[in-house]
């Protein structure tokens, strides 16, 4: 089966977030950039599925800035073995990403997707499930683990309350949980053979375009800082301060 | 237009987050409507018409919907959406599992995980993991949202209006409910709870966790989450886990310990009345963030609490 994976460039997850002084967003320029973790999961399964002969070939994606071509790379390097970038100067909205996916999977027919359950930097968690309803396809959300056997996959998904169980009619769309896998890091003779890997990169115009973006950001501010409190030097002082002070107890 | 609110439930009754979810569409100044699609979940239904300011309810019952599965839910609210203008779940497993799908059906984006509601079209949504805060602006002709619990207060039970049985089955076919694994416990709901202990790696193994915090729970009757720290390394099953990818929780009380602070931990509680770090490393970053510290040994500092409380 060819397995279609795709990521998102982002914030590093350790990099402390500054928002820019004319609250039109986030502070970018020069600051570390990454592969969105859960994006990370989502590389490893495929490439776990590959090696265990379940998946013969893995395509990875990404509708960015060219910059995002080192994200593709990385994601070669960890076994992906061709990218496409769809490339666009302008930041794409989920409805456009999911667009521009929709033309690369008419072109690729993969039978299974796997993406990130979320991005760490706008949070909205919405791509797998906007894809799935237009490709009427079956989707599994926070997957925690997969197992495929003939046309369907057995998934487990992470939930408020525990886990459910459910089976997926192939082709689906899967949403990785972290806790699908540990992702393995990138060897350097792996890191070194992914630069012959080829990346096709192709216009997001030639995509059909980016849909209208429906959303518009106002602004974007700090959150309410929360005053530093105090440390106490024992228990009673403790005990005391959360009956009088705060009525917590 | 109306607002059309996807009700949580278990079939018997209402998930919580679903009554703030309902205050929620009530801020938007229109008629608001509950769809409860389950199997057999008149109870849900019932105690959905006693919410205070719903106008309607819709109820759906099929086997389809038993196990809520993305597929049939999505397919049943897609049909319904065009008489809405407002279609909200809670930002749950359930309503992240479900709404996108609805949302992509109607050609729309969603709006995820709303604090704020500024007019009909404009909302306050946390990104980055609540580092910064967005207001953002929908063109889109169905506004789908899924809504922070903890943001909003809890509809009130006074209300009574009728319910309306709807007869839309749609199944899919595409995806197959197997099991739910349901953690059992006694203690409240995390995000329910007035008050929550929660451990990190600093509790050091499963057993220590247990005989650490369980006491301190059980005296405070708090609910008890984590880190995901320890939730991945064992100590405590993963349903436990608050931050950016477990639960978002709002406690009055919240006690944290041995837990470092990670910002993706902090996305979960940062918004809680009162916050109690204890830990012995005076530099962690959730005393940045805590009202009350204590810097020190905790297998010491809370057996002695939970005698002194």
């Amino acid at each position: 089966m060819k397995i279609l994976v795709t990521v998102k460039r982002v914030i590093d997850y350790n990099v402390n977030i500054r928002v820019k002084t004319d609250n039109s967003g986030v502070e970018t320029a020069n600051v570390k950039m990454a592969m969105n973790p859960f994006d990370e999961n989502a590389v490893e399964e495929a490439v776990r599925l590959k090696e265990k002969g379940v998946a013969t070939e893995i395509v990875v994606t990404t509708i960015d800035a060219p910059v995002a071509q080192e994200t593709l790379r990385a994601a070669l390097a960890l076994g992906c073995d061709r990218a496409i970038l769809v490339s666009s100067e302008k930041d794409v909205q989920p409805l456009g990403v999911v667009g521009a996916l929709k033309k690369i999977v008419e072109k690729e027919t993969p039978e299974l997707i796997i993406m990130g359950k979320q991005a760490i930097d706008q949070e909205g968690g919405q791509v797998g499930g906007l894809l799935a309803a237009q490709l009427g396809w079956a989707q599994g959300a926070a997957v925690s683990k997969i197992e495929i056997s003939g046309d369907k996959a057995k998934v487990i998904r992470e939930t408020d309350e525990g886990q459910e169980t459910l089976e997926l009619k192939l082709p689906a769309v899967i949403t990785a949980d972290l806790r699908l896998n540990a992702p393995r890091f990138a060897s350097l003779p792996n890191i070194m053979k992914a630069k012959k890997k080829p990346i096709e990169v192709i216009p997001i115009a030639e995509m059909g375009g980016d849909v209208c973006p429906t959303i518009q950001i106002l602004k974007v501010t700090p959150p309410p800082m929360r005053k530093r409190g105090v440390v106490v030097p024992d228990v009673a002082t403790l005990v005391n301060k959360l009956k009088n002070e705060a009525k917590a107890i | 237009m109306a607002a059309l609110v996807i009700a949580e439930h278990d079939h018997k009754s209402l998930k919580s987050p679903l009554l703030n979810t309902i205050t929620a569409a009530l801020m938007l100044g229109r008629p608001v409507s509950v769809l409860v699609a389950g199997k057999e979940a008149s109870g849900a239904a019932q105690e959905a018409a006693s919410v205070g300011g719903v106008s309607e309810v819709l109820y759906a019952d099929d086997a389809a919907y038993d196990g809520f599965l993305a597929e049939n839910m999505a397919a049943l609210i897609a049909k319904l959406a065009p008489s809405y203008s407002h279609i909200l779940a809670p930002a749950t497993s359930f309503g992240k599992n479900i709404l996108p799908r609805a949302a992509g059906l109607c050609g729309c984006a969603q709006i995820s995980d709303i604090i704020g509601i500024e007019s009909e079209d404009t909302f306050v949504r946390p990104i980055y993991a609540g580092n910064a805060i967005a207001t953002v602006k929908s063109t889109d002709k169905i506004k789908f949202i899924t809504v922070r619990s903890t943001a909003f207060d809890k509809a009130t039970r006074n209300g009574k209006c009728s319910v309306k049985k709807i007869e839309e089955v749609e199944d899919s076919g595409l995806s197959r409910f197997i099991a739910a694994q349901k953690t059992q416990t006694n203690r409240p709901d995390l995000t329910v709870a007035a008050i929550i202990v929660s451990g990190g790696r600093g509790l050091e193994s499963a057993e220590k966790f247990k005989t650490i915090i369980e006491p301190l729970a059980d005296k405070l009757g708090a609910a008890i989450g984590a880190s995901r720290a320890a939730v991945d390394a064992g100590y405590i099953s993963n349903d436990c886990q608050i931050g950016q990818t477990g639960k978002v929780v709002a406690p009055n009380l919240y006690i944290a310990i041995g837990l470092s602070g990670a910002i993706q931990h902090l996305a979960g509680m940062k918004d809680s009345k009162t916050i109690v770090a204890v830990n012995k490393d005076p530099d962690a970053p959730i005393f940045a963030v805590a009202d009350y510290g204590i810097v020190g040994d905790l297998f010491e500092i809370v057996p002695e609490l939970t005698k002194a409380i």
